[in-house]
């Protein structure tokens, strides 16, 4: 019989658009306070909000590396939240039988003027750890990590690299029962990755349960024994990692339209707002590739024409390393005054990107000042091709951009 | 769905849906200790970092304020001191009073400071405020030497009154939490909190005696201000410490009362608020 380390039944959260939009002020609170106690039946707005997790459930038993994959927004880690504590569920709950450690982001309590070893100490507590504990492993974790010089620094002073493979190295020496692992190895070079995932399949081989989130599908194919993809919210696929995968992967890279007028995490004092966003191939059809050319189409709507309206699509990857911007002002400017609805349209060179995940900001500006801004409005993924004609497919774990090239072999300097 | 399978050796933890007053946990509280000291000791590091004049700060802000209220209010106004010299007085005053400041202006922030912390890993909220204004006796101490040397200085020996301190120590770390509890739960909804901060404390500067003495206020209404818990303090540190007059008893009682009855309050208010705190921080 298996013994069960996590009981889901039901789960479910809910977020009032008033918790995502901007901050409530006092006076607003006063003034609603008020309102009900003298029953004002106006008072209370017709809530608007979003079910992040719908009738979630779920048993995982003992020693099993559960895989959670899924678009972003689809609930993977308000999931993940729930269960490490940080959030309350709205509805149903979760049993969860052992020491349980999560590991959200890497570096997180990490103080910008301690030093590397205080650190270590003072993110092995956060994270859940003795005193003890601490000082037994950390000649393991200093090891790990390979900062060894630097151990007495302010980590303010250490590159990224450094940081990353310091938090990672305290986090690996946890020893929970339930271990929770959310999107960690998205960051550090190829190498280090490397090294975390060897580090994770060994926690795993020690019988512990994991739960990991990922976009990185390779990670996720080799280290889980099971995996289930998230739709809004809610259990859409459960199985072997293998099927689960390829038809996730089937079912998010065909390039389809995203509509935007229902999002309610949006920036911007209008009037002018986005409603729809399409990322294709503007040379062909079909999947977009490392040398395809992009065209990302916009669909506005304002109260009145457009005056000087700035649209602005930022690309990153998904370690939130900036990719390109494509500005409508730096490239040339759109017309002065555009029609209250309509469609906007960019199109590029060649992306050179290996293939891997991309996510897009959009922003409106009119007049200067910021009409509507979204934050990961689509994502899309590039798709290898033989970009060098060498038959040697790039991939993402080396680098995020290509460049063709090309190499001679001389005596002497002169070219 | 079928009664799963466990294992009784582990522990079992339960997420739910909370409303409404929740139990303190304070053993859990306790449980954290390690995590208290570790914030404790980081904000005492962080604090003086990147100074020129590094922990000499903690020696001259009681010091520059001392001097500057003893020429504005002993010297300039006249202000009575009970019979002391002026600075002495003050000083004696200054000390819990900053004490209280800088904890209650620390721990209404610090769950704002820790904002990423906060979305990101679980651990008993309650760890943070604490953290804070245990932090700020550091800075306590080290004036309190300047305190000694400024007293032998002036030739006073205190009495056995003197073995009230700790007490009265202890009675200024509550007031400050049971201000820091609240506001700081509130700042999280309300940003409007962290801009009230600052003017709230200058006003509780002026309704508690540092700059002049207690016997200002009018016998009948010395009870109603004694729920200024930092009345009790302050009267009780010229007390221990400089033969200041005996506080009144009423006084005492008021502020160890108002102080308990905000602070439990605090506890259980912060409790209430503190699992929304990663959904609105």
């Amino acid at each position: 019989m298996t013994i069960t380390a996590l009981q889901i039944s039901k789960l479910s959260k809910y977020y009032p658009i008033g918790e995502l939009d901007a901050y409530p002020t006092l006076r607003e609170a006063i003034v609603n306070t008020t309102r009900r106690w003298f029953g004002d039946a106006n008072a209370i707005k017709k809530e608007r909000g979003i079910w992040a997790l719908k009738d979630v459930s779920l048993e995982i038993p003992v020693g099993q590396v559960l895989g959670i994959i899924g678009p972003n927004g689809s609930g993977k880690s308000t999931l993940l939240k729930i269960i490490s504590g940080i959030t309350d569920p709205t509805q149903g709950h979760a049993d969860i039988y052992g020491r349980l450690a999560s590991l959200l982001e890497v570096g997180t309590g990490f103080h910008q003027e301690l030093t590397g070893r205080e650190n270590i100490f003072m993110n092995g507590a956060i994270l859940g750890m003795t005193h003890a504990e601490i000082r037994k492993k950390f000649d393991d974790i200093v090891e790990f990590s390979e900062i060894g010089a630097f151990l007495d620094t302010p980590v303010k002073r250490y590159s990224s690299g450094m940081y990353t493979r310091l938090a990672f190295a305290v986090a690996a020496h946890l020893e929970p029962e339930v271990l929770i692992v959310d999107e960690v190895l998205a960051v550090g070079d190829a190498a280090f990755q490397k090294k975390c995932l060897g580090k994770m399949s060994e926690v795993a081989e020690q019988g512990r349960t994991v739960l990991f989130v990922s976009h990185n599908m390779a990670s996720v194919q080799s280290l889980c024994s099971r995996v289930i993809r998230l739709h809004q919210g809610e259990v859409v696929d459960d199985g072997q990692p293998q099927a689960v995968i390829t038809e996730y992967l089937e079912a998010s890279s065909s390039v389809h339209p995203v509509a935007l007028d229902e999002r309610l995490d949006r920036g911007g004092e209008g009037p002018a707002r986005l409603q729809e966003v399409r990322v294709e191939r503007s040379d062909g059809d079909g999947t977009l590739r490392c040398s395809s050319r992009l065209r990302i189409r916009l669909r506005y709507k304002s109260d009145g024409p457009l005056m000087f309206a700035r649209f602005v699509v930022s690309v990153y990857d998904l370690t939130h390393v900036g990719l390109f911007i494509l500005d409508s002002d730096a490239s040339g400017p759109l017309p002065e005054t555009m029609p209250a609805e309509g469609w906007v349209s960019c199109t590029t060179e060649p992306i050179n990107l290996t293939p891997g995940r991309c996510y897009v900001n959009l922003r409106i500006t009119c007049s200067g000042g910021t009409s509507d801004y979204v934050q990961q409005a689509t994502t899309f993924d590039v798709e290898a091709d033989d970009f060098f004609g060498t038959g040697r497919l790039p991939t993402r774990d080396w680098s995020v951009g290509l460049l063709h090239n090309t190499w001679t072999a001389r005596e002497d300097a002169a070219e | 769905m079928s009664e799963p399978q466990t294992d009784t050796t582990r522990v079992h933890t339960r997420r739910q849906a909370r409303s409404g007053w929740n139990p303190l946990e304070l053993a859990l509280l306790w449980r954290s200790r390690e995590l208290l000291m570790f914030y404790a000791v980081r904000d005492i590091k962080v604090r003086y970092k990147q100074t020129a004049l590094g922990a000499l700060w903690a020696i001259l802000q009681p010091l520059l304020m001392m001097l500057v209220f003893s020429v504005l209010f002993g010297k300039l106004a006249g202000l009575p001191s009970d019979g002391q010299a002026y600075p002495i007085y003050t000083l004696c005053a200054l000390l819990p009073w900053q004490l209280f400041s800088y904890a209650v202006t620390q721990s209404s922030n610090c769950l704002l400071q820790d904002a990423q912390v906060l979305r990101r890993v679980y651990f008993p909220r309650l760890v943070l405020p604490f953290a804070s204004v245990i932090a700020g006796l550091v800075d306590f101490a080290i004036a309190f030497v300047i305190l000694v040397i400024m007293m032998a200085a002036y030739g006073i020996t205190p009495g056995w009154s003197v073995a009230a301190l700790p007490l009265l120590v202890l009675l200024t770390i509550f007031a400050s939490l049971a201000v820091g509890l609240w506001l700081s739960a509130l700042n999280v909804r309300y940003r409007d909190v962290r801009y009230a901060i600052p003017f709230l404390v200058q006003l509780w500067l002026f309704a508690t005696p540092v700059a002049y003495s207690s016997s200002l206020i009018p016998e009948a209404w010395r009870t109603v201000y004694g729920l200024n818990p930092m009345v009790g303090v302050v009267d009780g540190f010229r007390w221990a410490l400089v033969g200041g007059p005996e506080p009144a008893l009423g006084v005492m009682v008021m502020s160890v009362l108002v102080t308990t009855i905000f602070f439990v309050g605090g506890l259980f208010y912060f409790r209430r608020m503190e699992r929304t705190f990663a959904d609105i921080v």
